[in-house]
């Protein structure tokens, strides 16, 4: 049988706009995934607990208000303490691309900004996923 | 990987969370697992919580849960959605009335899809609870996929079953006579705030009235709000109530009893499905028939005995 990945999308942090993390997690379930929602206004512990009891393959995380750099990693850092370093974190929203370098230098394996085709983030949360 | 049953009992989350996913995904090391569990369990009260969507099972859930941590027991949330027959995917989304619940460690969530099952659970849920119930959680609380009349599957796996109604339905309660409205060990009308609670109420109590003639215990219909934190006290006193009635009319083991029935019909169906429409020797063979039943070469039930013939010497 074959093994279903697992996908919690969340919104990290003070940012109310979940229209693009609704429409990701909508197109990862039409991709035969299962996707955990987490809604709005998540905290970093929050957020790691969740992938932990969820035991998701990947984590999505979007947002807009321009704190992905202290969320993104504390996110990413987070999930290696607690021994999840198998599982591949991704990022989208407003980001600027100084900042998407970094982001992939700390750990976060991809970042899709504006204009993305959700195609491309199945294919590469399917290319990508380590288990 | 071979100490995952050990970590499990010592309630370890990434265990649990670890194991319920070879369980989901029908893996050997979870059926070997299941061996060194089993025997720990049997101590959880397992609460079944079903109704229609948008009833507020999930808000409930989370209500019911911040009670019971009150009183120091530790509780384990199986959240189940559907998952879609066309795409094999799932949006689980009942978390999002929970999140508050996610950093206490007394408390361990998970949702799962249906992934294929009809009658509102899914086929790992028996093993899910086992998990839960032996990592030392007191309370495993089920929440059912929103349900329509006749997905009443839940009661096979919960002590207690609630069937969590809405005011509005109006007559339609009528027309639900059969099915969920015959499975319920406590009625919640939640969102009891909502203009036409009483008649609502009215007219499940006159059911219960008529359903428990000659019952040794007058199914509870409760008001509750959840979101306001109102009847949530009174319910688990119902709850509490009809755990002791269970204990003191031998019904519980009785019940229980029933569950591993399940659990071992489960089983056994899905490894038959399995062996017969998954193991590469027998695919080609189906693949065959049908194409046969197809052209009215062959009926479909002399398709299934050739295939059966071949199980069944």
């Amino acid at each position: 049988m074959e093994r279903k990945i697992r996908v919690l999308v969340a919104k990290p942090g003070l940012d109310g706009h979940d229209r693009g993390a609704k429409i990701v997690a909508r197109a990862l379930r039409d991709a035969g995934m299962e996707v955990i929602y987490t809604g709005l206004h998540q905290t970093v512990d929050m957020i790691v607990e969740t992938a932990i009891q969820e035991d998701v393959d990947a984590v999505g995380l979007s947002l807009l208000s321009g704190a992905h750099m202290t969320l993104f990693v504390d996110v990413t850092r987070l999930l290696k303490e607690k021994g999840m370093e198998d599982v591949l974190v991704v990022g989208g929203g407003i980001i600027p691309e100084d900042d998407a370098l970094k982001l992939k230098k700390a750990g976060v394996a991809g970042v899709f900004g504006p204009g993305t085709r959700c195609d491309d983030i199945v294919k590469f949360i399917k290319k990508n996923v380590k288990r | 990987m071979n100490d995952i049953a050990a970590n499990v009992l010592k309630g370890d989350p990434r265990s649990i969370a670890r194991l319920i996913t070879l369980a989901e995904n029908n893996d050997p090391i979870a059926a070997n697992a299941m061996k060194t569990i089993h025997p720990k369990t049997g101590n959880a009260h397992v609460i079944g919580i079903t109704g229609v969507m948008g009833s507020g099972k999930s808000t409930l859930i989370y209500e019911l849960t911040r009670e019971y941590r009150k009183k120091g027991l530790k509780v384990g949330i199986i959240a189940i959605d559907p998952t879609s027959p066309f795409s094999g995917g799932a949006l689980l989304g009942d978390r999002i009335r929970m999140m508050e619940l996610a950093t206490d460690d007394g408390v361990f969530i998970r949702s799962m899809g249906t992934r294929g099952m009809l009658g509102g659970l899914t086929s790992a849920v028996y093993d899910v609870v086992e998990i839960l119930d032996a990592s030392g959680k007191n309370i495993v609380l089920v929440e059912t996929v929103g349900v329509g009349q006749a997905e009443v599957d839940v009661i096979k796996i919960a002590d207690t079953t609630l069937v969590v109604l809405v005011p509005g339905l109006g007559d339609s309660i009528q027309t639900i006579k059969a099915g969920i409205m015959e499975i319920a060990d406590i009625y919640v009308v939640n969102k009891a705030d909502r203009s036409g609670v009483e008649q609502t109420l009215a007219e499940v109590e006159s059911l219960v009235e008529i359903a428990c003639i000659n019952k040794d215990r007058k199914i509870p219909v409760l008001a509750t709000i959840s979101k306001e934190n109102k009847g949530i006290v009174e319910l688990i006193d119902e709850i509490n109530k009809h755990r002791e009635h269970l204990k003191k009319t031998k019904t519980f083991e009785a019940q229980r009893r029933k569950r591993y029935e399940a659990e071992l019909v489960e089983i056994i169906r899905k490894r038959l499905m399995n062996f017969i429409f998954d193991e590469s020797t027998f695919k080609g063979k189906v693949e065959s028939l049908i194409d046969q039943i197809s052209k009215k070469e062959l009926d479909p039930y002399t398709a299934a005995d050739e295939i059966l013939g071949k199980i069944l010497k």
